[in-house]
């Protein structure tokens, strides 16, 4: 029973926020289509109307085809190896463990890692052909090093990121695995199934929703990977590991090509609304369970 | 009832989790160990896992050579002040949704949820020139806004969901009573929240410590955070490895802490209550 002040005042609590994220939300991205049509370069304080020119001269480059499938590539990636991966983990760690709480620790623990240290520590102790341990552990069965970051660029940031979003898919399987009912597995069990069919027919349906979730999530994210490349190699060999973050990157602050920069920009908006779509819809209905 | 487990499933179960997680958090381990060695010691091969001579001296030489603390507290005032701010805007805004919801509530939610699907890239450049015009390149005030405006929307719907569980009736009565608004937020449901508000604090703390795309951006040298202080190890100059090691562990270690003690509710923030 809310009276007409109640609600009054309702709204000026709301207003801040929603004043201040729409300002967020609605002033850069009109900067960024603005400028998406101009000729505008740091370096060249004439300014001129461009039409679709950036955008052409973006879709054209030749880095940018390398820069969207290294995304995909690097995003599918990451997906396989943590969804897959974190299921795993997931049913291991609740299986009746000896110091369950620690081992789950010890597992999420990466994720709170921050990007530029994990790269960093990877990168140098982890995968340098020198001194790394994955040069020692390959010198143990008498084989020679990898160079990871010349021979395997992209997978070797692929594994970089997907050290830090593996935890991230294991403790959401995990919490959702834990809301499994016990009593229709043990009736399973009675009933003679064996694991691989109680995982088919009774996990995997139960997890669907949060494999569904932690997809869509780590895609977003997936999308803007930034640091771990800046880190460990700058985009390169080449535009090896140049991802469209990346690329949008270089045009502005390397190249101080504003517009082509800009236009880039309002492409990965496009990329990433689509997921955004699909994580929406879901996210939405569970508002009104 | 409790299945039963014959002692021996029990100890594979464990050695083979136990080995798994061990793996995975090797490289944090092989960090702090290696922030204990000389900087020879670091870069021996094969590698030496305790058998060193333990030093403290990286973590020495760290804060003489690169102003270490500066960074830390450039870190601490960032994240704690955008967390701060973004508390004070937030938290007005889902008392308001959660218990006087309009028909508009469900859109405005969603709305403001989607306003973290703009990926930061697309608007990189506007800021960029934006702030250099406005004298906010590298300073702590300028990544603050960003921060708080970024974390925003992940505070109030994680604020939301924890108001939504307070019980409507104790409104009812306390405003029965003859309570203000005022008296209402702050003798009620704040300290009812407090669980609530804790947890969401935590996680948008960890999120902007973390913070590696504006932070590389937007600082350089005076208001850099650990983080993009952090990056500067990339340059070829030679391996410092030990250094590097102490001051990544520098860097991780509160986060990683705070991360161990706010793992449960993690889930919710940042699914977005879709996963409990």
């Amino acid at each position: 029973m809310a009276t007409t002040q109640m609600r009054t005042t309702a709204r000026l609590m709301l207003a801040p926020s929603v004043i201040l994220l729409l300002i967020w939300m609605v002033v850069p991205l009109a900067a960024t289509l603005y400028y998406s049509f101009q000729n505008y370069s740091l370096l060249n304080p004439i300014t001129s109307f461009a039409g679709w020119g950036n955008y052409y001269y973006f879709l054209t480059d030749p880095a940018f085809s390398s820069a969207v499938v290294n995304t995909l590539l690097l995003v599918g990636g990451v997906l396989l190896i943590s969804v897959v991966g974190g299921t795993f983990l997931a049913l291991l760690i609740d299986q009746p463990i000896f110091g369950q709480g620690i081992v789950r620790i010890l597992v999420i623990s990466p994720f709170f890692v921050m990007p530029t240290v994990a790269a960093l520590v990877w990168k140098n102790m982890m995968m340098n052909p020198i001194y790394g341990i994955f040069a020692w552990l390959l010198s143990l069965f008498g084989l020679p090093p990898i160079d990871f970051f010349a021979q395997i660029p992209l997978l070797s940031v692929t594994i970089i990121v997907a050290w830090q979003w593996l935890p991230f898919a294991t403790l959401i399987l995990l919490t959702a695995l834990q809301s499994l009912d016990g009593e229709q597995i043990e009736a399973a069990e009675m009933d003679g199934a064996g694991a691989v069919s109680r995982f088919i027919y009774l996990v995997l349906p139960h997890l669907s929703r949060a494999i569904t979730v932690v997809i869509l999530i780590e895609t977003i994210f997936l999308l803007s990977v930034f640091a771990e490349i800046l880190v460990t190699t700058n985009g390169g060999p080449g535009t090896a590991t140049t991802n469209l973050p990346f690329l949008v990157y270089t045009q502005a602050l390397l190249s101080y090509d504003v517009g082509v920069a800009s236009a880039g920009g309002v492409i990965a908006i496009i990329v990433a609304n689509i997921v955004a779509f699909f994580l929406m819809r879901i996210v939405g209905k569970n508002l009104e369970a | 009832m409790a299945r039963n487990v014959t002692t021996a499933k029990r100890v594979g179960w464990s050695i083979a989790a136990w080995f798994v997680a061990l793996l995975i958090f090797f490289p944090i381990l092989w960090t702090v160990i290696t922030s204990f060695k000389s900087e020879g010691a670091a870069i021996a091969f094969p590698p030496v896992f305790f058998d060193f001579d333990w030093t403290l001296s990286s973590y020495v030489e760290v804060q003489e050579r690169s102003d270490y603390l500066l960074h830390v507290w450039n870190s601490a005032v960032i994240s704690l002040g955008s967390t701060f701010i973004a508390l004070l805007i937030s938290i007005p805004a889902a008392w308001s949704m959660a218990f006087n919801p309009t028909k508009r509530t469900k859109d405005i939610l969603m709305w403001m949820l989607s306003t973290k699907m703009l990926p930061a890239v697309a608007v990189l450049v506007p800021f960029y020139l934006a702030y250099k015009n406005l004298g906010l390149l590298d300073t702590k005030l300028g990544l603050i806004i960003i921060l708080t405006m970024m974390n925003l929307p992940i505070l109030i719907w994680m604020l939301f969901s924890y108001f939504k569980e307070i019980p409507g009736e104790i409104l009812e009565a306390c405003r029965m009573d003859g309570a203000t608004l005022g008296q209402e937020i702050v003798y009620i449901l704040t300290p009812m929240a407090v669980p609530g508000i804790a947890s969401t604090l935590l996680l948008n703390i960890i999120m902007a410590w973390n913070e590696a795309f504006w932070t590389l951006n937007i600082s350089a040298s005076q208001a850099a955070p650990l983080s993009a202080f952090i990056a500067s190890y990339s340059s070829p100059e030679g391996l410092f490895w030990a250094k590097l090691s102490a001051a990544s562990t520098l860097a991780i270690a509160p986060i990683l802490i705070m991360g161990w003690f706010s793992q449960k509710q993690l889930v919710r923030g940042l699914t977005f209550g879709a996963v409990k």
